[in-house]
């Protein structure tokens, strides 16, 4: 008998006589936050030691270049949502060598949790794929004030499985050292969040 | 190479040598009540928790009573985004595909990402025997693989070493496995981190293949999922031409929605953290993104053996959140590598078992007496685990498996004396009142020393002393915490 075959049967032996599962209890999907999302949303972010500002959208710009002051060489993806920063290379399928070479991407994102401080990207037009967010040192993001939900499970409602996710809460970090919190290990040391609106 | 867990002393024995050991005391207790302090203030932010641990629970028991089914729909799923399935009855199984994808390519070394699952099957080393190596990339991995050492914790592998010995390690180790430590390392954790950035960077961007575990497996998607905090995983899972996951066949989850429950219970149980600094999804391959080829390995390895024992199969919802582990007195004072086991603490004590079997391995059957059945573990449990009820109908199963062998003898008086008492429900009701007015009028919070029989438990523990209220009271006071 292949593995397949042989590791089914000895599920379906395992479960002979067992029960049918009961209901899951969902009611934890209609707790929501109390008062405005992006206001707890900005004090999360700020808790990872991200630097977070909200700002009116005329000003978004602005405030993505002053997010960038201390980097030269920038990417974005195709299809960013903001005026692209003078002199910024578009995402060209670059190499990880290359993203290696530069020191900051700026990119949107698909929505943003307040109860845990979370940006979710889910890499389409905007957001760019994977490696873009992850080999460079500082990551922008630039959300919309309506894209940012309360919860988890509102999150989860607005994602899809059909595109690859990403949840980035903070920046990289470690406790792995007699549990002390390092920023910054392997993917970005820093993270600067705007939000518009 | 990371050393193994093979013939390791039974947990008496081991135990011993751990708390003779002062540093590794120092260090776990300083860890354990650390991250103890940081759960219990995440969680107490979160009014919903109770609603969000019965329905954690009740998902992954959803998964595991049609396991057969979702399993299936897994496959299908995933074959139609591009990723190659294959089924593993056994570790050397798993570690035979594996190394066949690396083969198949010419691949001489792989990076990893943290995975339970892989050292369970000792893959590190059976890939090293096929001429491939295996490069963790966690960081507290990274200390444990160039220190050739052993893991002793599920969340924290190197929870047992202090800053100055992993400068020690890094600067003695690092050059010889690639990039070597920069000149004038300091012990701070910030340069022992930027040390470990550039030694893995160079490995991250040359990495052909890459080999990770998933934390969930979502069947109606095929959404693998991997919960971590450095950014390696990422790099892992993202940056390879090519990705082998090894998913021990009780990661599935039902739907892609049942994940705003499981993302909200572990990390802040595991890490105590409302959220860790970085998860991963992804179903399939993605054109233009990522690696280009994919293979899932579904892992059994005992887990159909655990899924038959009626009681034992709660523990196969386990999440590997790791709170059990710091709550846990044993635990705290004896540290992981006790256990003998990739799997250690009160999870380990009951799953080691139940993968494998009693009655055949002495480590294996001493496992299920390392508890002083406390009854913490099941409240910290996210997934609602009843560590202490399974424990003690293991601890008749070892009992069983033995009777009559002279080893288990002095076991089996004392077994013999508890479960008459845990046996009967008025029994063990006495005994609880006794053991809390005991409390009430000595005021002591940990017994050293009890007389005989108890004598036989506390000759090598501390027993903490019992709580004031009886956990069954409580239970019958409040439904089980739902009132
Ligand atoms: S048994 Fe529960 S508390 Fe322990 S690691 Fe598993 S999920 Fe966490």
């Amino acid at each position: 008998m292949n593995a397949r075959e042989e590791i089914l049967g000895r599920v379906r032996a395992a479960l002979r006589g067992a029960g049918e599962p009961g209901p899951v209890p969902r009611g934890y999907r209609t707790v929501g936050v109390a008062n405005d999302p992006v206001d707890l949303f900005l004090e999360r972010v700020a808790d990872y030691r991200a630097e977070v500002t909200r700002c009116a959208p005329a000003e978004v710009p602005d405030r993505i270049a002053a997010a960038l002051h201390d980097a030269r060489r920038v990417v974005v993806p195709a299809g960013l949502a903001w005026p692209a920063p003078p002199g910024a290379l578009p995402d060209t399928g670059l190499g990880a060598a290359e993203l290696d070479r530069v020191d900051a991407v700026v990119t949107g994102a698909t929505v943003g949790i307040a109860t845990t401080g979370t940006v979710v990207l889910t890499h389409g037009p905007g957001e760019g794929r994977r490696a873009l967010t992850l080999v460079p040192d500082l990551h922008v993001c630039v959300l919309r004030a309506d894209q940012v939900v309360g919860t988890v499970p509102e999150a989860m409602a607005r994602l899809a499985p059909d595109r690859p996710g990403t949840w980035i809460s903070g920046p990289s970090a470690t406790s792995d050292i007699e549990l002390s919190r390092v920023e910054g290990v392997h993917g970005p040391r820093r993270l600067r969040v705007v939000v518009a609106g | 190479m990371t050393a193994t867990f093979v013939g390791m002393p039974a947990f008496p024995e081991a135990a011993r040598a751990a708390l003779g050991d002062s540093q590794l005391r120092h260090n776990l207790a300083h860890a354990t009540a650390t991250i103890r302090a940081r759960r219990r203030e995440v969680v107490a932010e979160v009014d919903e928790w109770e609603e969000l641990r019965l329905a954690g629970a009740a998902v992954k028991d959803a998964a595991l009573l049609r396991l057969d089914e979702h399993l299936v729909r897994l496959e299908a799923e995933l074959t139609a985004r591009g990723v190659t399935v294959h089924w593993a009855r056994d570790a050397a199984e798993a570690c035979a595909i594996v190394a066949g994808v690396a083969e198949a390519h010419a691949i001489t070394e792989v990076v990893k990402v943290k995975s339970m699952a892989t050292q369970e099957i000792g893959l590190d080393e059976a890939l090293a025997a096929r001429g491939v190596t295996a490069w963790e990339t966690d960081l507290a991995e990274l200390i444990v693989q160039l220190g050739d050492d052993l893991p002793s914790h599920i969340l924290v592998p190197a929870i047992h070493r202090n800053r100055a010995e992993i400068r020690e390690i890094f600067v003695r180790a690092m050059g010889d496995a690639g990039r070597p430590a920069p000149a004038g390392l300091t012990d701070e954790p910030a340069r022992l981190a930027e040390a470990a950035r550039l030694h893995l960077r160079e490995k991250f961007l040359r990495a052909r293949m890459a080999v990770s575990g998933a934390n969930f497996a979502v069947a109606e998607s095929g959404t693998l999922v991997v919960v971590e905090s450095e950014g390696n995983g990422r790099m892992c899972l993202t940056l390879p031409e090519i990705l082998v996951s090894v998913v021990g066949i009780e990661k599935v989850v039902p739907t892609f929605t049942d994940l705003d429950v499981l993302l909200q219970l572990l990390p802040r149980s595991s890490t105590g953290e409302r959220m860790n600094p970085y998860t991963s999804t992804w179903s399939g391959l993605t054109p233009g993104d990522g690696p280009r080829e994919a293979h899932v390995v579904l892992l059994d390895n005992g887990r159909t053996r655990a899924l038959a024992d009626e009681l034992g199969r709660q523990a196969l919802r386990c999440i590997r959140c790791s709170a059990c582990l710091n709550v846990c007195p044993v635990y705290e004072r004896t540290g992981g590598h006790a256990y003998g086991s990739v799997y250690p603490g009160p999870i380990g004590a009951i799953l080691n078992p139940l993968l494998r079997g009693v009655g055949t391995d002495e480590q294996v059957d001493s496992l299920p007496y390392a508890s002083s059945l406390c009854g913490a573990c099941f409240d910290a449990c996210p997934v609602r685990i009843d560590i202490p009820g399974v424990l003690v109908e293991l601890r008749a199963q070892v009992v069983d498996a033995r009777r009559g062998t002279a080893r288990h003898a002095a076991e089996a008086v004392t077994m013999r004396a508890a479960a008459a008492t845990l046996a009967s429900g008025r029994r063990l009701g006495l005994a609880q009142r006794g053991a809390g007015l005991l409390r009430r009028v000595t005021r002591r919070s940990v017994f050293s020393w009890l007389p005989w029989p108890g004598s036989r438990w506390t000759g090598a523990r501390d027993l903490p002393a019992p709580a004031r209220e009886p956990f069954r009271a409580w239970w019958r006071r409040t439904g089980g915490g739902r009132r």
